[in-house]
C-alpha cells in the first residue's frame, strides 16, 4: 500500500510540475463549456432583415411592428425597389427580406387574401429554415389576433408544448455532449498519453525491473486522473447550473455515480490505447482522432442518431459516449431515476468491463 | 553463482542480437562485458532483468531463472539502463524517495550503501533531475538502482557521455560497491575501463570473443608490438598500411600500434622503410599489448 501511495504522489507531481497539462486538463473543460453555451448555438437572434413594402398601408405596418417587436428579429433597413433585394443579400448583413405586395390591405379585405413573399438567404440552410419558420409563425399569430371576433368556419389551432427544454435552449443539448466530450478526453488522452510518456522516456523499463505488479502500475497511473475528472464533472455542472441556468432535475447523485462509471470507461480506454501506441504521439492521435470525432458525430451530441444511415446507426452503439449521453440528458433534462436507464447503465458497465479486462490482458510485463 | 547464463541467443525478427553466450559471473564479482555499440549488451542485460525472454537457452540471476522466477529478480536486483531513465521533472530527492519507495524501503534504511555517492550529490537535492550534468545524473540513476540493496547490479554503460573525472570516480564508486558484497555486471565501449573489472567478456556481432581477467586476455596477444611515432601522423599510417609485411596497424593517441607478420622482424628495416618514406622523428618501441590491441585482434 505504501508503494501505492508513493505511485500516486509521483503521479501528482507529475500533473502539477507540467504546465501544458494542467492547461488542458482544467482551461480546455472551462473554454468549451463557454464556447459551446454562448457562441455556438441554433437559436436566432436579433436577426437583420429589411422590408420593401409596396403597400405601407395600416395593416403592414402593424405586421413590421409586430416582427421588430420580437426578440428574434430587428429591422435593418426599408428598401424600395426590387432590384434592391439582390443588393442588401451580396452585402451578407440582412438574412431576410419582407416583400409586401401592393394594395396589401386592401386585398386582404376584398379577397380575403394577400401576399407577402419571405425571402431568406439559404447560405446558412438552418438558419434560413427558422427564420421562414418564426415569420410564418408571427403572421400566424397576428391573423389569429385579428380573427378572434370574426366567426369563420373552420380553424385547426394546433397547441404545441415543448417539454423538458420549453425555451429550446440549445445549451440544453450542448452541455451534456461537451461534458461527455471533456470527460472522454481528459481521462483517455491524459492516461494514455502518461503511460506512454514512461514508455518513451525508458522509465518503464525500470519500472518493470522493480516488485511493482502491472496492476498497481495502471491503477497508480489512472487513479490522478479518476480524480481529476471527478472535479472536472463537477466545475461543468456548477458551470452549467449557474451560469447557462441549465437545471438538475434528477438526483445529482445518480449523476455523479453515473459519470463516475463513464470517467472510468474513458480510462480503461485510454490504458487500451496506452498498450497500443509506443509514444506520446501516436497515443495523443489515436485518442483525438479515434476517441474525440465518433463522439462528436455519432454519439448524438449533434447530430440526432435516428437520421443516420442504418450501418452509421450501428456503429453508434458501441460508441460509449452514446450511452452516456442519454443517460445525462435523461437525468439532467427528464429527471428520471435508475429504473428508467438501466439498461444503459449496463450497457456502459459491460464496455469498461471488457475494456479493463482488454488491457490488463494486453499490458506487457516484458520489453516486448 | 550469482549470474550464470547458458547457451543464451535472442533474435527479433530472424536478425540476431545474441548468438549461443554462455558464462557465468561469481558472487561479489565485478564483470565486464566490452564490445562496440550493437555487439549486443543491451539485449543481454534486458535477458538477464527479465525484460525479454531469450529465444533460447537459459540463464539465471542470484539463483532465480530469467524466465518463470521473474518476479523475485525484479525484487533483488538494480537495474541501470543506457538512457537516462529517471523522472526528469522530479528533484534528485523525490526520484530517490520514489525508488525506496516502490521498493518497499526508505533512503535512511540503506543510507550506508548509498552514502559515497549521495554526498556528491546531496548539495543539489533539491533540484530537477533533468537539470543535472550528465555525470550528476549517473550518480542519481546509481543511487536510485541501489537504494533497495540489490543483490546483484546491471549497469548498462553507465559511463557513456560522461566527463573523464567522473568517470573515474564512478568507477571507484563501483569498486567500493563491490567490496560490499554486491555483483555488479557493467558494460563499457570503452576499453580502458575493461581493465578495471575482475573479469571481462569480449563481445562483438552477438559474439563472445573471449571470457578471463584483463591480465589474461591481453597476454594472449600473439605477437610483439609495438609503438611507432613519425612527425607525420597521417602519411605514417599510410606508409605503414603501404608496408607489405604488416600484420595490424591502429592508430592509438600519439603513436601508431604496429604489428608484423614475420617472426623474425626487425624494427631497424621498418626504420629504414619508413625513412625512405620521407618521414622524419621516427620512434619504434616495443610496448605491451592493451586489450584495445586484443579485441582488434579478436574482432579481426
Amino acid at each position: 500500500m505504501k508503494r501505492f501511495i508513493g505511485f500516486i504522489k509521483k503521479e501528482f507531481y507529475h500533473i502539477f510540475r507540467d504546465k501544458r497539462s494542467l492547461f488542458i486538463l482544467f482551461g480546455m473543460p472551462i473554454a468549451q463549456i463557454l464556447l459551446f453555451g454562448f457562441a455556438i448555438t441554433n437559436e436566432i437572434n436579433n436577426v437583420d432583415i429589411a422590408v420593401l413594402d409596396h403597400s405601407k398601408d395600416a395593416t403592414t405596418k402593424e405586421i413590421i411592428n409586430k416582427i421588430s417587436a420580437s426578440k428574434y428579429f430587428s429591422i435593418d433597413q426599408f428598401i424600395e425597389k426590387e432590384s434592391d433585394i439582390k443588393s442588401v443579400f451580396k452585402k451578407g448583413k440582412v438574412k431576410a427580406v419582407l416583400n409586401f405586395e401592393k394594395d396589401f390591405s386592401k386585398n386582404l379585405i376584398k379577397e380575403n387574401h394577400s401576399n407577402i413573399q419571405v425571402i431568406t438567404d439559404a447560405t446558412d440552410p438552418n438558419t434560413a429554415n427558422t427564420i421562414s419558420n418564426y415569420v410564418n409563425a408571427i403572421l400566424q399569430n397576428y391573423l389569429r389576433e385579428q380573427n378572434k371576433n370574426s366567426t369563420s368556419a373552420y380553424q385547426i389551432t394546433p397547441q404545441s408544448r415543448m417539454v423538458f427544454n420549453p425555451e429550446l435552449k440549445s445549451v440544453y443539448m450542448f452541455v451534456p455532449g461537451v461534458m461527455t466530450i471533456i470527460l472522454m478526453l481528459v481521462s483517455a488522452m491524459m492516461t494514455s498519453i502518461s503511460i506512454t510518456r514512461e514508455k518513451e522516456l525508458g522509465t518503464m523499463e525500470i519500472l518493470l525491473v522493480s516488485p511493482l505488479k502491472p496492476l498497481q502500475v495502471i491503477i497508480g497511473k489512472v487513479f490522478p486522473y479518476i480524480f481529476l475528472s471527478i472535479i472536472n464533472a463537477v466545475v461543468i455542472i456548477i458551470l452549467s447550473l449557474f451560469i447557462f441556468k441549465m437545471p438538475v432535475q434528477g438526483s445529482l447523485f445518480l449523476l455523479g455515480l453515473e459519470s463516475v462509471l463513464f470517467i472510468i470507461t474513458s480510462l480503461a480506454l485510454g490504458i487500451l490505447i496506452s498498450t497500443i501506441s509506443a509514444t506520446q504521439q501516436t497515443a495523443m492521435m489515436i485518442s483525438l482522432m479515434g476517441l474525440m470525432l465518433p463522439v462528436i458525430l455519432l454519439s448524438g451530441f449533434i447530430f440526432p442518431v435516428t437520421s443516420m444511415p442504418l450501418p452509421l446507426q450501428i456503429i453508434s452503439n458501441i460508441i460509449p459516449a452514446k450511452w452516456f449521453i442519454i443517460i445525462i440528458k435523461a437525468i439532467m433534462l427528464k429527471g428520471v431515476g435508475l429504473q428508467y436507464i438501466w439498461k444503459e447503465t449496463l450497457i456502459l458497465l459491460g464496455m469498461t468491463v471488457f475494456f479493463i479486462g482488454l488491457s490488463v490482458k494486453k499490458y506487457k510485463i516484458r520489453l516486448e | 553463482m550469482s549470474i550464470s547464463l547458458k547457451n543464451i541467443s535472442k533474435s527479433y525478427n530472424k536478425v540476431n542480437a545474441v548468438q549461443n553466450i554462455t558464462f557465468n559471473v561469481k558472487q561479489g564479482e565485478l564483470f565486464g562485458l566490452i564490445g562496440p555499440d550493437g555487439a549486443g549488451k543491451t539485449t543481454l542485460f534486458r535477458i538477464l532483468t527479465t525484460l525479454l525472454i531469450p529465444s533460447e537457452g537459459t540463464a539465471s540471476v542470484a539463483g532465480f531463472n530469467v524466465v518463470n522466477d521473474y518476479k523475485s529478480i525484479r525484487n533483488n536486483v538494480g537495474y541501470m539502463p543506457g538512457k537516462f531513465s529517471l523522472y526528469q521533472d522530479l528533484t534528485v530527492e523525490e526520484n530517490l524517495d520514489f525508488f525506496a519507495t516502490i521498493f518497499g524501503t526508505t533512503i535512511e534504511e540503506n543510507y550506508d550503501l548509498i552514502k559515497d555517492i549521495y554526498i556528491q550529490i546531496e548539495p543539489f537535492k533539491n533540484r530537477r533531475a533533468g537539470k543535472l550534468s550528465g555525470g550528476m545524473k549517473q550518480k542519481l540513476a546509481l543511487c536510485c538502482a541501489l537504494i533497495h540493496k540489490p543483490k546483484v547490479l546491471f549497469l548498462d554503460e553507465p559511463t557513456t557521455g560522461v566527463d573523464p573525472v567522473s568517470r573515474k570516480e564512478f568507477w571507484e564508486m563501483l569498486k567500493r560497491l563491490q567490496q560490499k558484497g554486491i555483483t555488479i555486471l557493467v558494460s563499457t565501449p570503452y576499453m580502458d575501463e575493461a581493465e578495471l573489472c575482475d573479469r571481462i567478456a569480449l563481445i562483438q556481432d552477438g559474439k563472445i570473443l573471449e571470457i578471463d581477467t584483463p591480465k589474461a586476455i591481453v597476454k594472449h596477444y600473439p605477437k610483439p608490438i609495438y609503438n611507432v611515432r613519425a612527425n607525420d601522423m597521417y602519411q605514417l599510417l599510410k606508409s605503414l598500411n603501404d608496408y607489405s609485411h604488416n600484420h595490424s596497424v591502429y592508430p592509438f593517441g600519439e603513436f601508431v600500434h604496429y604489428t608484423d607478420s614475420r617472426s623474425d622482424f626487425k624494427p631497424k628495416e621498418l626504420e629504414q622503410y619508413l625513412e625512405s618514406k620521407n618521414l622524419l622523428d621516427i620512434i619504434i618501441n616495443k610496448t605491451a599489448p592493451t586489450i584495445e590491441d586484443t579485441f582488434m585482434e579478436l574482432a579481426k
